[in-house]
């Protein structure tokens, strides 16, 4: 009795989408996991697995910021570049102290998604103060000057301690000291200690804190002053902190999808979160559907996958993107397919309606 | 100022000053590249009420227009910017007929999206038709440049000529929008279209022409940028266009004095930054700028205060 009140409450009206959404992330870990053990996958697609994980856990991160806060955000790359770099740092240096991987791992994604969310916390003082473009072009903004500020920053450590320059290289190490960003080569010798596993717990995490922000009393005066800010204004909504909720979680999202990508890959240059990175997980959410998680999680992986296994086709696979980004646009605001839209909607409404009556 | 005249100033600062004073040339030659650009933003901006992201790369389908021109057919500069003003005006006209007329009515995000398409799009082709790989354009006046106070201090003819065209412009520009009927109907767009409509003005048509007007200032400014700094590359419009809209948003968006201040600012504050505190963080520099603007004066140095309508 108690199991099928469980069941009728994870598949009534309210629950059924993120019910879909979970089922869907375990049901993709439980197959490829088995392919993974079995050996029946090649070395190519094993290489992808990790980085999609963080482009789905980053493409969500957007959505919240673009599809539910309704800002257009173009510069979540510099979140992901923030808990990349802040991973690798401090992977590098607990190395040395910590040797449990994952547990390093787990403490180090935590710290980097802190470090993204303050400084989106930072940046949303001034940002959200802003509407509709000049917030795009300001998040922008934010991201080159991230980027650039990471190009011309030299870290590095040895037994007498830290040493850090910026600008110029003068870093004076000693042979058994490491040198964990330089500049614009970036981070490179880093220990690749990100795993599937953990990608696909970052994935349920971050659905779970999206679709219970969008369940809360937080997360309804989010989508309000989304839809209507005066009309939110009006009853009394805290526009402003309610978008900087948003805009923080969304950062901290992006950062510890950025840590779980910067531990994935033995280098890691800055220029890598430029803003065609931004744009990418922009094509991930409007093509997914603005607000909707279960389509950003597919439209990211199939996205992320399909082009790297047609490598041959990447010239074409940017102008395809961009066309169907046109597209998508035109064809979502055309009128005729709107009304069509409606006129289905409405013929769905009124058939549960009538089969509720009976 | 009349003290410093009076006494004999020591040969370091003179030699100083006049260093200063060529890095203030050159950053007002790159601010009036702004400017121009800039107004192609801020006209489209303050008409269609849309962020013409794809800006930045009509300038570079310009750059490659009179690239082509010069070096493959070797046309004479006149020729080669006019044949690169024909082809940004029509390139213009086209994307505001195919992708952003058929959302008028739509949400100023999807309009966003769409126009970052646009821009996407005209990149990729660009480096599936011309390859990545940056080709050297030679600069339409040479590379000689003017020589002052005894060789002291050297102007390249090319920022003499881009302050210059900036200046024609600007006056051409503001007479037009002031005194012509297409600049009045222009004007009264930008202020409520459905008025407009009603005085039966052409809204549609007054729109197509911003975006014409745009962009042959787009390709002008990609003529005179592509002979300071000599390389055309698939993305080398994304940069100056991103930092043309900043310095719309500097000086008053919608507004053509403002573009123009905003543009000069910035080339000078850029340009300065370069050579007195780093080359590297010069961009970021500029963007922090921006957003220093934005939180204290939301609309501009020249901008006009909307009150919002509910």
């Amino acid at each position: 009795m108690k199991k099928s009140n469980l069941l009728n409450k994870l598949f009534d009206k309210q629950h059924k989408k993120q019910t879909v959404s979970y089922l869907i992330v375990i049901f993709a870990y439980v197959i490829l996991e088995a392919l993974l053990k079995t050996g029946n996958i090649s070395s190519l697609f094993k290489n992808l697995l990790v980085p999609c994980t963080c482009y789905i856990v980053a493409a969500l991160a957007l959505n919240l910021c673009v599809g539910l806060s309704g800002e257009l955000s173009l510069g979540h790359a510099g979140f992901m570049s923030i808990g990349a770099f802040t991973a690798v740092c401090l992977s590098g240096l607990l190395a040395g102290t910590l040797t449990n991987a994952v547990l390093r791992l787990v403490i180090v994604i935590i710290i980097g998604a802190a470090v993204s969310a303050f400084f989106g916390f930072l940046i949303g003082i001034p940002v959200l103060k802003l509407q509709g473009d000049y917030l795009a072009i300001v998040t922008l903004a934010f991201c080159q000057i991230i980027v650039s500020l990471i190009n011309n920053v030299y870290f590095g450590f040895d037994e007498k301690g830290l040493q850090f320059s910026f600008i110029e290289n003068k870093l004076n190490l000693s042979s058994s000291g490491k040198i964990l960003i330089g500049g614009p080569i970036g981070a490179s010798g880093t220990q690749r200690i990100s795993t599937f596993t953990v990608g696909i717990v970052l994935i349920i995490i971050s659905l779970i804190v999206i679709y219970n922000l969008m369940d809360s009393r937080n997360g309804r005066a989010i989508m309000a002053a989304r839809d209507n800010r005066i009309a939110a204004l009006s009853v009394g909504i805290d526009v402003t902190r309610t978008k900087m909720l948003a805009f923080v979680i969304s950062a901290a999202l992006a950062g510890a999808a950025g840590a779980l990508y910067g531990l994935n890959f033995s280098t890691l240059t800055p220029a890598k979160f430029g803003f065609n990175q931004s744009i990418l997980l922009l094509v991930y959410v409007v093509l997914g559907g603005l607000g909707n998680i279960t389509g950003t999680i597919i439209s990211a992986s199939v996205l992320y996958v399909l082009p790297e296994l047609l490598r041959s086709f990447e010239s074409y696979r940017m102008i395809i993107y961009s066309l169907v980004l046109i597209g998508i646009m035109l064809i979502s605001n055309n009128k005729f397919f709107k009304e069509k839209l409606a006129e289905l909607k409405t013929r769905r409404f009124n058939r549960t309606h009538s089969k509720e009556a009976e | 100022m009349a003290e410093a005249v009076k006494q004999p100033l020591p040969v370091l600062v003179i030699g100083g000053s006049m260093v200063f004073l060529s890095y203030l040339i050159t950053g007002i030659g790159l601010g009036s590249v702004y400017a121009i650009i800039a107004l192609g933003y801020s006209m489209v901006y303050g008409i269609a009420k849309m962020l013409n992201f794809a800006h930045g790369d009509v300038i570079m389908i310009g750059a490659y227009v009179a690239f082509f021109a010069l070096s493959r057919y070797n046309l004479p500069a006149v020729a080669a910017v006019l044949l690169a003003i024909a082809v940004c005006t029509t390139l213009g006209v086209l994307i505001e007929r195919l992708a952003y007329k058929p959302l008028r009515q739509a949400t100023s995000l999807s309009v966003l999206i769409t126009a970052i398409g646009v821009s996407y799009f005209l990149q990729n082709m660009a480096q599936l038709l011309w390859s990545s790989s940056p080709k050297i354009f030679s600069s339409i006046v040479g590379n000689r440049s003017l020589t002052l106070f005894d060789g002291k201090m050297s102007i390249a003819y090319i920022n003499i000529l881009t302050i210059i065209t900036c200046i024609v412009i600007m006056i051409v520009l503001t007479l037009f929008i002031n005194n012509t009927k297409i600049g009045r109907a222009m004007r009264a767009c930008s202020e409520d279209k459905d008025a407009a409509k009603l005085m039966g003005i052409n809204v549609n048509k007054t729109i197509s022409i911003t975006f014409a007007i745009g962009s042959g200032l787009a390709a002008i400014a990609s003529v005179l940028l592509c002979s300071t700094y000599p390389s055309v590359y698939p993305t080398l419009g994304s940069m100056p266009g991103i930092k043309a809209f900043t310095a719309a948003v500097f000086g008053g968006i919608g507004s053509i004095p403002g573009a123009f201040v905003g543009g000069l600012l910035l080339g000078i504050i850029e340009n300065l930054s370069k050579a007195y505190i780093s080359t590297q963080l010069s961009d970021a520099i500029v963007f922090a700028v921006l957003i220093i603007v934005l939180l204290i004066k939301p609309t501009g140095i020249l901008g006009k205060k909307v009150n919002e309508k509910v």
